[in-house]
């Protein structure tokens, strides 16, 4: 237990355990506030009560077993964790991919990337006592979610990608779906400012508050969208293209600002970059095989393997250790989710606790991403 | 015994005359008491049960969903199912908390619009008792729901109920001064504070209508402050549900968390009343200048249809409110009464007053 600090006019720092069980932390989040009346002080998340040892069960597994523990990390960027752990084994057995299983992987990307931003602009309204909001998120992520099962036969937790490419072909009205979404999301999306961003109370709740500078940014390593509002670039389909992005035509979402507003705006500018590139891939898929031939038992060569992609809250690395068996020696995932939630101390110190709620929902974290 | 739908007094003078005649006279005036309780109370229950259904299907439009559907017709039963789980629960008292004020706190919170709801007006002669001090009673015995609020936050011992009570009951006391500022622009005009007599001042044009600016500013602030006295969106900072789980009735079940839920509905009802009452005119039908026609088809429709309307009509945009804006910072909230609110409704006071001695109203 920690000392109760008393000061010397005799008030004591008030303490409250937010979480594990809390409806803003999104999860099995502990987070213990010290307070000044309404006022923070201090937050100390306290992590691992979801942890369930993926890193350590990865070591017995073999590869094409690892593939299905990480959707269970960030299960909102399912298809991203399985493309990095694909993408990883890929490049260590020197495996070619035929071009239809790199169009197909980078539409279900950025289809994952909306679908998580969508649940995140809902929960974000939520979170801010806006609880419309919630079911007009849900309503798009629903859409993309059945187009998901057509394809993949699963709603959350797709596990499409094997190494060499994908595990089925696209379902024959995949196109066509998800054409109309892109045309149905591009009149919902503007509904989303309609409802929040234009709000005079949402900007006040979220201008100027938890501010994140550059330099912190970097030296917390936050990645992804809240680390490119405070002026990070560090988007890695830009640094380091994988699978197809380097053809691609997109702009890196900037701001400078590094308040709650600019991680929101990024966000959700993020979705429209994503509905451009479905655009320029979604006509274009080439025809021919989606799935390399691989063995059927994975080993890798000796030697330490790295991989990162973006997922939907930054960049996720895997780090292969491989001894030349079946399964690696270790298995080491940098998450995204983890190093943002560092930052949070940093940005709630001096607001309020509903300041506190603001930032925590545009780190957009995901618990099990966190404690893995 | 004659009853009329434009007129309740006849109906009720006549209960009162065979009253009075059958029995002696304390008797009769206890029967009259008892009367008054039990209805007092169906009232409450019926308000409660209606306006918990019509909030849950008014949120259901505004979020692309159906609303309860499922017991009765159209879901109507849904609510009569819901308290009646809530009255079979345990009331749990937590452990460590201070018990006779923690069972206190719930009825406090009842003990205001139950007295209230008693001095307002429904229709020609359908209210318990017009004061002629009526409207400074209703602000004043409503404050006390506050307290409630407060004693709940206090005594149950949990950390996010006293974070909550003390943001409602810094909330509730501010923004009572420019509700009843606003409250006093109407009393001005109408030089009375007697709700028959601010509703008969209205009979030839709403206060809205005929009010000029000053019943317009008021009656904005009346609507703001009047959300914000209730605890409900955008104003719901005291059981803000993503920062302090409940607020002030986290460590509430069971019945007593009904009369939170119950009070906090009863008292929206009497915010739409009062501002149903004072700024459109109550029971009176709606008159257009030398409209004949209209004005005789308007007479035609009871007054109780005119109230339930206008008071629909309010209930349905405070409801509005709840479901489509962010909740706000209590230092925004106190900054928007302290800094804006009240500065207008001085102004506006002065203003209104200056009008009526000008004669500048209709």
């Amino acid at each position: 237990m920690e000392e109760t600090i008393i000061s010397p006019d005799g008030t004591q720092e008030y303490f409250i355990n937010m979480g594990p069980q809390h409806p803003s932390t999104h999860g099995v989040l502990r987070l213990v506030l010290t307070l000044d009346g309404e006022i923070i002080e201090k937050v100390e998340p306290h992590l691992g009560y979801i942890h369930r040892s993926i890193e350590k069960m990865c070591e017995k597994d073999n590869y094409r077993q690892i593939i299905h523990l990480t959707d269970r990390m960030d299960y909102l960027s399912a298809h991203m964790n399985n493309h990095a752990v694909s993408l990883a084994i890929e490049n260590a057995l020197e495996v070619e991919i035929p071009d239809r299983a790199k169009y197909i992987r980078v539409i279900m990307d950025e289809l994952t990337r909306i679908s998580s931003h969508t649940l995140w602009w809902g929960v974000m309204g939520m979170d801010l006592g806006a609880i419309t909001s919630f079911l007009y998120g849900f309503r798009d992520h629903e859409y993309i979610t059945e187009i998901f099962e057509e394809t993949c036969g699963a709603r959350l937790t797709m596990n499409y990608n094997v190494p060499g490419g994908v595990m089925f072909d696209i379902h024959p009205n995949f196109v066509k779906h998800v054409k109309d979404f892109i045309a149905d999301f591009k009149t919902k999306l503007p509904e989303y400012d309609t409802l929040l961003s234009g709000n005079v109370i949402f900007l006040e709740r979220t201008k100027g508050i938890g501010i994140l500078t550059k330099e912190d940014a970097i030296s917390f390593g936050v990645t992804g969208p809240a680390g490119r509002a405070s002026g990070f670039s560090n988007d890695v389909r830009k640094k380091e293209p994988y699978g197809i992005y380097d053809q691609l035509d997109f702009k890196e979402i900037l701001y400078t600002d590094g308040d709650t507003y600019s991680r929101y705006k990024a966000r959700i500018d993020e979705m429209w970059e994503s509905i451009k590139i479905i655009e320029q891939l979604i006509d274009n898929i080439p025809e021919g095989d989606f799935q390399a031939k691989t063995r059927k038992v994975i080993k890798l060569p000796k030697g330490e393997f790295y991989q990162k992609v973006e997922t939907a809250r930054g960049e996720l690395g895997v780090y292969i250790v491989s001894d030349g068996k079946m399964n690696p020696y270790r298995m080491k995932f940098r998450s995204p989710g983890f190093s943002n939630l560092s930052a949070l101390d940093r940005m709630a110190r001096g607001g309020k606790i509903a300041d506190l709620v603001a930032i925590m929902s545009t780190l957009d974290l995901v618990v099990p991403d966190i404690d893995r | 015994m004659y009853l009329s739908i434009y007129d309740f007094s006849s109906f009720f003078q006549s209960i009162d005359n065979w009253l009075t005649s059958t029995f002696p006279e304390p008797i009769a005036t206890i029967i009259v008491w008892i009367l008054i309780g039990v209805s007092a109370i169906a009232f409450t229950a019926l308000l409660g049960l209606s306006l918990v259904y019509a909030e849950r299907k008014v949120a259901a439009w505004f979020q692309l969903r159906i609303g309860p559907n499922r017991v009765g017709f159209q879901g109507v039963l849904q609510t009569v199912a819901d308290i009646t789980k809530l009255i079979m629960k345990e009331p749990l008292t937590p452990g460590t908390s201070d018990k006779f004020l923690y069972n206190l706190a719930p009825f406090l919170m009842m003990l205001a619009p139950f007295i209230v709801i008693g001095a307002l007006p429904y229709a020609e002669g359908l209210q318990v008792m017009d004061l002629n001090v009526g409207v400074f009673f209703v602000t004043a015995v409503s404050s006390i729901g506050v307290l409630g609020i407060l004693i709940s936050g206090y005594s149950s011992n949990n950390k996010y109920s006293l974070i909550g009570s003390m943001r409602s009951g810094a909330q509730v006391v501010s923004y009572e001064l420019s509700a009843g500022l606003a409250i006093m622009v109407i009393v001005v005009m109408s030089g009375s504070l007697q709700f028959s007599e601010i509703i008969e001042a209205q009979r030839d044009g709403w206060w809205i209508f005929k009010g000029h600016l000053p019943v317009w500013i008021a009656f904005v602030v009346f609507i703001i402050a009047g959300t914000a006295e209730t605890n409900r969106g955008p104003f719901d900072l005291a059981e803000a549900e993503s920062e302090l789980t409940a607020g002030f009735h986290t460590e509430y079940s069971g019945i007593k968390f009904a009369f939170f839920f119950l009070a906090e509905y009863v008292n929206l009802f009497i915010i739409v009343v009062l501002a149903t009452t004072l700024f459109l005119g109550g029971w009176m039908p709606l008159h257009i200048g030398d409209w004949e026609a209209f004005n005789n088809i308007a007479d035609i429709i009871p007054p109780i249809f005119w109230f339930l309307g206008k008071v629909s009509a309010l209930i349905i945009l405070i409801m509005w409110f709840k479901w489509t804006f962010p909740r706000l910072r209590i230092d925004q909230l106190l900054t928007l009464e302290w800094k804006y609110l009240l500065p207008i409704s001085l102004v506006n006071i002065v203003l209104a007053a200056f009008i009526i001695l000008m004669g500048w109203h209709f």
